[in-house]
């Protein structure tokens, strides 16, 4: 039996094999697989919690996880030369901030929509963003983007070597996540509950539903933000393809695949997204990626209706393991 | 002069293309309540298919009938297999044609590469015709525009004037009445689908001769679909019409005028038309 607070708190094993993985990984593990991995995820949190909490889904999160990168890149040293320089923690800080802005205007435009209109109108937003990179040379340098983005080096550590990389996704991942979870059992994450079951009744117990689900869209823009900020970093580039609808879909299928009604899906997903691109390539073809996960995706959406993580849920239930304290063990005790 | 008269001409030719493409996709939407996010694959496959089957019989029109009938049956093939079976759930539905979008996207690109193709439309089609003040103007692009002229009518004595149409329309307003009452509405739910779908096919052809074919279109006019039926308004015709013009000339004049911020245009007029009509200009509801 595992110790009581790891029973109690299961997801600190995740945590803790997170903080193990370098020990065993090789380098190109650790530093391009898992923190690509845990840079998708982190990316794909804040549509999950947006889905898992508040019931909205939104297309727009790679595009608002853009406005960050592009940001960032605007106001780092690149080689493409363009945009301004300015420190490094103030260009983060800056990315963070666009980017929840950017967040808070999608939830602002799309405000009176839901389901399926909510959908259209958010990839209509951020396949507009993607026309407005790739057209516009002025500011964004049209679709060459901005070439030679370096991670910054503090204290004499290279940030983008791949061990202090995964420190960092690991870091903002772990914290990200903690954040969602810690959201949801607040009074704001009940009435993003109370939001997702009866819009309706929230408007008339008095609270206003309006800012709520624009606040909630502020929150998932920081969490997406910081999924872009350490994406830009990761591939030392920005260019429209980080926000076409490819990326978009991307990330949504990522959320699906995991399991969008469970924050952590995200992760889960992001896994197996990295995972079927690595082997994948070595089955079929590696220009054939998009026909594997548009394959398993589909599979995944007509048998498993809650993804991945609804998958393990089941499988927990069934096998219901004594140590978790579920109702067969009880039922156990109770004959004993 | 001359160059305002030949810029409203590009908008309108850019505008019958995306009503070509958008009054499917809304056809579709306003019945099945489906979103058909795999609608710009449909416009992909139609144009690529049509080009084949053009460049071996030689015949631009049977291209056209065959790429229509083609996609049709892709559709209908799409909404039996995959989209049925999810009954009611429109979110799941939308995300399994985003998943077919993926996968059709990909087979054309590893059958067809990455190259833009170009049709030979026939000699008819060819050069100039000869108008007022602007001199000419591509023949092909005049085709584009009374094509989208021919087959709105034809969408609007078909939907108001005929049996089928009723059905449609009783079918917009109370799918569940109506199939009470005894009609076979699950037939009337798929000919509109492989209508919706032959649309696109069909748009794909013309708007494979008018412009050109290559990856990417795809997303261009799925882009332009979702902004047509937000602006116009679900499921309606004339809403798809009127959305259709207001996105053609605001891209057109935007790209003439501005062209490093035109997108933003067409993006104001999406945020104007949600912040006063959320349901869309002509939009019920």
């Amino acid at each position: 039996m595992p110790p009581r607070f790891l029973v109690r708190h299961p997801y600190l094993l995740l945590v803790l094999a997170g903080v193990l993985f370098p020990l065993v990984g090789s380098e190109f593990w650790v530093g391009t697989v898992a923190a690509r991995a845990l840079i998708i995820g982190t990316m794909a949190l804040s549509l999950t919690f947006l889905t898992s909490t508040a019931g909205l889904v939104s297309f727009a999160q790679a595009g608002v996880a853009g406005v960050a990168g592009y940001t960032l890149a605007l106001l780092s040293p690149n080689v493409t030369g363009v945009g301004v320089e300015v420190a490094w923690p103030l260009a983060v800080g800056a990315a963070l901030l666009m980017g929840t802005l950017a967040g808070v205007l999608v939830g602002w435009v799309s405000v009176r929509s839901s389901g399926i209109y909510l959908l259209m109108i958010t990839l209509a937003m951020s396949v507009s963003l993607f026309y407005l990179v790739s057209q516009n040379t002025e500011v964004f340098n049209g679709f060459d983007g901005i070439n030679g983005l370096k991670a910054p080096v503090v204290w004499g550590i290279d940030l983008r070597a791949p061990l202090p990389f995964y420190g960092m996704a690991l870091t903002a991942a772990v914290l990200s996540a903690a954040a969602v979870l810690y959201l949801d059992r607040t009074p704001f994450g009940s009435q993003l509950h109370a939001l997702r079951n009866a819009p309706r009744r929230v408007s008339a117990l008095g609270f206003n539903a309006v800012a709520l689900r624009i606040v909630a869209f502020g929150v998932a823009g920081f969490i997406a933000s910081v999924g872009g900020v350490l994406n830009t970093w990761f591939s030392g580039q920005m260019s429209p393809g980080a926000v076409d609808v490819h990326a978009a879909v991307n990330l949504l299928v990522v959320a699906v695949l995991g399991g969008i009604r469970h924050p952590l899906g995200a992760f889960l997903g992001a896994i197996t997204f990295v995972l079927l691109e690595n082997y994948a390539a070595s089955v079929i073809d590696r220009e054939r990626f998009n026909l594997v996960i548009g394959v398993v995706f589909i599979v995944i959406v007509l048998f498993a209706k809650d993804g991945l993580s609804g998958l393990i849920n089941q499988l927990r239930v069934h096998l219901n393991p004594a140590w978790t304290g579920g109702r067969r063990a009880k039922t156990r005790r109770k004959a004993a | 002069m001359r160059f305002y008269i030949l810029l409203s001409l590009n908008a309108l030719t850019v505008a019958s293309l995306y009503f070509l493409v958008a009054s499917g996709f809304s056809l579709i939407f306003g019945l099945l309540r489906t979103v058909n996010m795999a609608h710009g694959a449909f416009y992909l496959l139609g144009a690529y298919v049509g080009y084949d089957i053009a460049s071996y019989s030689g015949s631009w029109v049977l291209g056209l009938v065959g790429a229509a009938v083609a996609v049709a049956a892709v559709g209908l093939a799409m909404h039996q297999l995959l989209l049925r079976t999810l009954g009611n759930d429109e979110l799941r539905q939308a995300l399994v044609t985003i998943g077919f979008a993926i996968v059709v996207g990909d087979l054309l690109l590893a059958h067809y590469g990455g190259i833009t193709y170009q049709f030979t439309p026939p000699d008819a089609l060819y050069g100039t015709t000869p108008m007022p003040v602007v001199k000419g103007y591509p023949t092909i692009r005049i085709v584009v525009i009374a094509s989208a002229l021919i087959i709105g009518l034809g969408l609007w004595l078909l939907i108001h004037k005929t049996r089928l149409g009723m059905l449609i329309r009783a079918g917009v307003d109370d799918r569940d009445i109506l199939s009470a009452m005894g009609f076979n509405v699950q037939r009337v739910l798929l000919l509109v689908f492989a209508l919706g779908a032959g649309l696109a096919g069909l748009a794909g052809v013309i708007g494979g001769s008018a412009l050109s074919i290559s990856p990417g279109e795809d997303a261009r006019f799925l882009l332009s679909s979702l902004v047509v039926v937000i602006v116009g308004g679900m499921g309606s015709l004339a809403g798809a019409a009127l959305g259709a013009l207001l996105i053609g000339f605001a891209e057109q004049f935007g790209l003439a005028f501005i062209p490093n911020y035109a997108t933003l245009l067409t993006f104001l007029l999406m945020i104007a038309v949600l912040a006063v009509r959320p349901q869309g200009l002509f939009g019920r509801g």
